[in-house]
């Protein structure tokens, strides 16, 4: 009952503002995950790189190597971005008639 | 709470959350291509920048493994047949 009320009550602008809200809540969790994965991957493998021998803190050299293996890390990620995305724009061009692949 | 929309907004709503999840898959893949592509290419200190055989061997990659999820499914195709 009070579902209906709200229902017939509520203005056009108030379900676009609900809308919005939804959208923008999906597009920031959605961001975040992206985000989390992408430092969880790079520690990962920075740390392998980096740091050989654990001491009992990070050394002026460990933490230029991490700064740099962050850049590197982040270019891997727009390098294989960039190649899978042409790839699949191109795959999509020549099979567009007859797709079975992506 | 998405109940009382009315069609046009939930058909709306159902279109970005398609396009969105198109999109976490894509970046899912990218995430999985960059781990397993660094691991192969990247086997050096970090340094400044890539080497140049660095920076193609990761294009490489990608290329590859994508030829080899076709070549991998034609074979099964004309195994089957």
């Amino acid at each position: 009952m009070s579902d209906f009320f709200k229902n017939a009550i509520s203005s056009p602008t108030d379900a676009n503002a609900r809308k919005e809200a939804i959208m923008t809540q999906v597009r920031t969790e959605l961001a975040q995950a992206n985000a989390q994965q992408l430092v969880n991957n790079m520690n990962e493998r920075c740390y392998k790189a980096c740091i050989t021998k654990p001491g009992t803190s990070l050394s002026g050299s460990e933490e230029t190597c991490l700064a740099r293996c962050l850049d590197r890390f982040m270019d891997a990620f727009n390098i294989v971005s960039r190649t899978y995305t042409a790839r699949i724009t191109k795959e999509r061009l020549e099979e567009s008639s007859s797709s079975t692949f992506f | 709470m998405a109940d009382n929309f009315d069609e046009a907004t939930k058909k709306e709503l159902s279109a970005f959350l398609e396009k969105e999840q198109t999109q976490a898959k894509l970046h899912s893949t990218v995430h999985n291509l960059t781990t397993m592509c660094w691991d192969k290419c990247v086997t050096s200190t970090p340094s400044t920048r890539f080497s140049r055989g660095e920076e193609s061997c990761l294009m490489n990659c990608v290329d590859r493994f994508l030829d080899t999820s076709i070549f991998l499914v034609r074979q099964i195709q004309e195994r089957r047949d």
